[in-house]
């Protein structure tokens, strides 16, 4: 039997995985974006579940929410990196470091 | 009356009108226009006063006191603009108009040439409305006002010519003397509020007699009448006003203002403010027999030692101002021996006589094209009679050779500080007796370096704009109308005027209804006891102490300047200690300047170096931009850029913040 507790679960794995992947990676802008994907979606998991188990529709509304930001967030993200590699020929996290004090 | 009160404020505030038109509109009014409205002004104002003096002299007008204007009601205490005209303002408006008015004219001449002719009108002008405001007050307000107003103007004639450094220097010092002074007034001003609750006149006479007994403990363990501590305090405003030692060290300076300033305002009228104040304030300081002595030991050490200053000065006009000190002593001691009216109606012949010496000098001046210095005088008396024989009635007035303005009014004081029995009128005596010699030989030694013996200057026509001393481009020759009619409307005064108001001022009572004097002080009465008549006192004096003294000033002054001018030299090497000692002027203005010049400056030093630019700037602006610098140095290392270290914060950041927030919980 599937209980609202497996689904949290779940939820919070997959955005310990997610936030692992942005502390972990240092190569490449794409995955940080992936990772930032799978974060939201984590969410998504836990909105999905409370509504389901707690009788009421405005979790699911919100998910259809968020995916049209994520949808959104994904292509601006990916025109940026476009320009980014233009600019700098690369997309190496570890050489972003323009804002270093 | 609505018209006599209609008249009153007129009075004050045509000269305001005039000052305003004169110099808020000085290029539109133009020159000619600037001095006809300023004369037209004082003119009626004076002809004004004028008729106040004889409606009070023959329509029997008393005492007049109303209010003008409720400034505001504070605390149930009325601040008032009103005016209190009585004998005794009555007399001071004229003499103060009258004098302006003599000055306006003679400046048309004096100033002639000056650019900021103008503005001089409108000062003098501003002068006029603030010295009538001051002494037509009914309140302690008002005269403070006029009082301040009158030191302002005053500053800013004294600097008048503000290019020359001197005259900004001695602006600044007499500014800042009269603060000292000042100080003094205020604080009395606050103890009259606090003793009576009020500030009007009337209010407060009436009152005075009920704080006799009542005492005060400024400092802890010694008891002070309230009321000695007042009169004190306000003496020490007229300290500073009317230049007593030891605040008198600004007055010799402010002859650097141009020379009708020096008569108008330096001796005939605003310094004489301290004089009119404590007569005004007769019923305060009847009653207390200390704040008399004071003021009377203070009067003494002024005439006596400012004499003999004005022996050693080369200056024609610092000559005369020292000689205004003098005669500023005899008035304070006048006053300090209850002899009120003996020392208005000096101020009021000194008015006269010495506004005509002042203009006079400046007559001498213009001829010599601002030389003052008397070694490049001498001989004038053939060019410039008029000046001459003017200069030579002041001279007799101001000495007080019987007949003559200042005999009755220096006589009566000299007589009166003999009846006194206050303490120290001993002293006093002594010093305004030998005051005397002083008196005629520094005024006689003024006339021969003068006007008389040979030519000390010489004339070449090339010599230049800008010649050495004691080279002039022209010959010196008569000055214009505009200067030789003030002198002689001054002279014919400083001749009748003691004969003809001696009896009525001074034994007549027409002071009587301004002044308060108990019996037992009343010196003016004892030295009625023996006045027959004004032509009897000046033929008694042939036999009195005071005109002996006086030949002996001229005799001496005659022998030394006249017949043997080397005896000067072989005086002033004989004794150099003595010399040195009145050249520097007792070395007074050396010693403020070490006592509180130098520290002050020290202190101003310090604080601008140490507190504010080490503190203030150092510490507290810089410091903290310092502060700020080098936090920032530390911090941003942690700025490393990388895009995971950002989010690490973040998650980490998230979950102390639900941390704190379940353990809240």
């Amino acid at each position: 039997m599937l209980t609202l507790a497996h689904f949290l679960t779940l939820g919070a794995l997959l955005f310990c995985i997610s936030v692992t992947g942005i502390f972990l990676n240092r190569k490449n802008v794409i995955i940080l974006l992936m990772c930032i994907e799978l974060m939201l979606l984590a969410v998504n998991m836990n909105f999905v579940a409370f509504s389901r188990f707690l009788g009421n529709l405005d979790g699911q509304v919100f998910v259809f929410f968020i995916l049209t930001v994520a949808a959104a967030e994904a292509a601006i993200g990916l025109a940026i990196l476009v320009v980014l590699f233009r600019n700098r020929q690369t997309i190496n996290v570890a050489e972003l470091d323009d804002l270093k004090g | 009356m609505a018209s006599l009160k209609t008249i009153l404020i007129l009075i004050p505030l045509l000269p305001l009108l005039a000052a305003a038109v004169a110099g808020l509109l000085r290029n539109q009014v133009g020159r000619a226009g600037a001095h006809w409205v300023a004369i037209l002004g004082v003119a009626v104002s004076c002809f004004l006063s004028a008729w106040v003096v004889y409606l009070q002299m023959y329509e029997n007008l008393g005492t007049v006191n109303i209010s003008v204007y409720t400034w505001m009601v504070s605390d149930g205490i009325r601040f008032e603009v009103g005016f209190l005209i009585d004998h005794l303002s009555a007399l001071m408006m004229l003499v103060v108009s009258f004098v302006s008015f003599m000055v306006h004219i003679y400046t048309i001449g004096y100033m002639a040439d000056d650019p900021g002719y103008q503005r001089f009108f409108s000062y003098i002008a501003l002068f006029t409305f603030s010295m009538l405001m001051l002494v037509m007050s009914n309140n302690f307000l008002q005269l403070f006002f006029g009082w301040e107003a009158v030191g302002l103007v005053s500053y800013l004639l004294i600097g008048f010519w503000f290019k020359r450094e001197s005259a900004v220097y001695a602006g600044l010092k007499a500014f800042l003397v009269n603060r000292v002074g000042d100080f003094g007034f205020l604080l009395g001003i606050a103890a009259v509020l606090y003793c009576f609750g009020s500030l009007d006149y009337a209010t407060v006479f009436s009152k005075a007699p009920g704080i006799a007994g009542e005492t005060v403990s400024i400092v802890p363990g010694f008891e002070w009448q309230w009321v000695t501590v007042i009169c004190i305090c306000l003496f020490i405003g007229a300290m500073g006003k009317s230049a007593q030692a030891p605040l008198h060290v600004w007055l010799p300076d402010s002859m650097e203002g141009p020379t009708p300033i020096s008569a108008l305002i330096h001796a005939a009228t605003m310094v004489t403010a301290g004089i009119f104040m404590v007569a005004r304030m007769s019923p305060l300081f009847e009653m207390s027999d200390a704040a008399l002595s004071f003021v009377m030991l203070i009067g003494a050490v002024t005439a006596f030692t400012m004499g003999l200053v004005g022996i050693v000065q080369n200056d024609i006009k610092r000559v005369i101002a020292y000689s205004t000190l003098s005669q500023l002593g005899y008035m304070t001691v006048a006053l300090g021996v209850s002899a009120y009216s003996a020392a208005i109606f000096h101020l009021m012949t000194h008015a006269f006589f010495k506004a005509l010496l002042f203009l006079g000098a400046g007559s001498v001046i213009i001829a010599l094209h601002h030389q003052q210095d008397m070694r490049f005088m001498g001989g004038l008396r053939k060019q410039m009679p008029i000046t001459w024989i003017t200069a030579w009635i002041g001279t007799l007035a101001l000495i007080g050779f019987p007949f003559f303005a200042g005999f009755y009014s220096k006589d009566a004081i000299i007589e009166a500080v003999h009846a006194s029995t206050r303490f120290g009128s001993g002293v006093a005596y002594w010093a305004v007796l030998l005051g005397v010699v002083v008196t005629s030989f520094y005024s006689f030694r003024l006339l021969y370096l003068t006007f008389h013996g040979q030519p000390r200057y010489t004339v070449d026509v090339g010599a230049g704009d800008h010649p050495p001393d004691g080279v002039l481009q022209h010959a010196p020759h008569e000055s214009p109308a505009v200067v030789t009619i003030p002198l002689i409307l001054l002279a014919i005064p400083s001749v009748v005027i003691g004969y003809m108001t001696i009896e009525p001022i001074l034994f007549g009572g027409w002071l009587s209804d301004s002044l308060t004097i108990l019996p037992q002080n009343d010196t003016v009465a004892a030295v009625g006891e023996h006045f027959h008549g004004a032509t009897a006192m000046a033929t008694h004096a042939l036999v009195t102490a005071p005109f002996w003294l006086m030949i002996t000033g001229f005799v001496l002054a005659t022998v030394i300047y006249q017949f043997r001018p080397a005896l000067a030299e072989q005086l002033q090497q004989r004794m150099p200690r003595l010399h040195r000692l009145l050249e520097n002027k007792f070395y007074i203005d050396e010693l403020y300047q070490k006592l509180f010049i130098s520290r002050t400056i020290n202190i101003g030093n310090g604080l601008w170096k140490k507190a504010d630019a080490g503190f203030i700037d150092g510490w507290l602006v810089n410091g903290s931009a310092r502060l700020m610098d080098n936090l920032a140095a530390r911090v941003r290392v942690w700025q490393s850029g990388y895009l995971f270290h950002y989010a690490f914060a973040m998650i980490i950041g998230l979950v102390g913040i639900l941390a704190i927030w379940v353990m809240l919980k």
